[in-house]
């Protein structure tokens, strides 16, 4: 596919974002994993509402899935706010990235604060792929529009499968429930190209439990910390090695 | 606890333990927009810490399951994870191919025994 446009003005941009966002496969993606978000929130005891505000505010699905886990089994929020905090550090290279492709002579720092905070796995890899092939005066609102196509898909379908999840019976429920982990376990394997996050993956699946299982405090933040670190040592004695 | 503030106490914790904690990141690449390569040793680790959570959180998920997924037996969870992830890597590394598999599954077992 061509990078859409040309665009003869910033609202014509804007809205071809969020059209580029509805007929893109991140929309099914997001629908999919919204639906299993909205039967969390759902049966971890918290409001629609809540769930679509958190959808708005925390627009990171690993993000949120932590915050409603952690805080619907009842863990200290301190536990949950540090194992949010190292799961977004992702964001903070993806927003640099970013940022050249949007910024012009004439750009100003809050022309951009919109676009950092839409940043998200979604948006990041559509707006690396169409926005070289756009002038630059209309990337900021293209950016926009493509970010509120996608945010209003996963808020849309947080509803959807949270009104499902209280209306299912059980079995369908617990099915609808399963979407989350199952989905995040699969596309994180499938994001995990290099030896350091393969490794990273399974050790995080055995520590996770474990930790929880011996109610070592913190269990997430150590999951990730020595999980992570022991992946990565690995990986540099490899590097080391050849 | 008055009723008012436990009304607004999930949305307070939505702020403190799901907002800020991740929007601070965004915030701060866009402060310290500074060129950082996607291989740098610092990425490269991040990576692994946040992968290694978000594997943590998902066994979690599926071994220690609350709400109706709880009423679906554990062994039942467990195998419908792994023929997932199998499907997954059988068919051209397709996520639809597992997601898809893996429910089928899990309804199927979870219909067979139910508790």
């Amino acid at each position: 596919m061509s990078a859409p446009g040309p665009f003869n003005s910033n609202a014509a941009a804007f809205f071809g974002g969020v059209k580029s966002a509805w007929t893109s496969v991140f929309f099914l993606v997001l629908a999919g994993t919204y639906i299993g978000m909205g039967a969390l929130a759902h049966d971890y005891g918290f409001s629609s509402w809540w769930l679509a505000l958190s959808s708005m505010l925390v627009w990171a699905a690993p993000g949120q899935v932590i915050l409603i886990s952690s805080l619907g089994l009842g863990a200290p929020p301190i536990e949950g706010a540090i194992a949010v905090g190292l799961s977004a550090i992702r964001l903070f290279p993806m927003v640099v990235a970013l940022l050249p492709l949007l910024r012009g002579p004439s750009t100003r720092l809050r022309d951009l604060l919109l676009p950092a905070h839409f940043t998200s796995v979604s948006m990041w890899v559509e707006s690396l792929r169409l926005l070289p092939g756009m002038p630059r005066e209309r990337r900021i609102a293209f950016c926009n529009g493509l970010s509120v196509g996608y945010m209003s898909t996963a808020v849309t379908f947080g509803f959807v499968g949270y009104y499902l999840a209280g209306r299912l019976p059980p079995l369908f429920a617990g099915t609808l429930l399963f979407l989350t982990p199952l989905s995040f376990l699969i596309s994180t394997a499938r994001n995990a190209r290099a030896m350091v996050d393969r490794l990273a993956l399974v050790l995080g699946l055995i520590l996770g439990p474990l930790l929880t299982y011996w109610h070592v405090g913190l269990d997430l933040m150590w999951t990730g910390v020595v999980g992570g670190s022991l992946a990565y040592g690995v990986h540099r004695l490899r590097e080391a090695a050849r | 606890m008055n009723s008012a503030l436990a009304e607004l106490w999930p949305y307070l914790l939505l702020i403190l333990v799901g907002y800020l904690p991740n929007e601070m990141w965004r915030m701060l690449g866009l402060v310290l927009a500074r060129g950082l390569n996607e291989d740098s040793e610092i990425v490269v680790w991040s990576r692994a810490v946040a992968t290694a959570i978000i594997a943590g959180v998902i066994a979690k998920l599926i071994l220690f399951a609350a709400g109706a997924l709880a009423g679906i037996p554990l062994g039942v969870r467990v195998g419908a994870a792994i023929c997932g992830f199998l499907a997954f890597l059988a068919v051209k590394r397709s996520v639809f191919v597992g997601v898809l598999v893996g429910e089928a599954v899990l309804l199927l077992g979870g219909y067979l025994f139910a508790h």
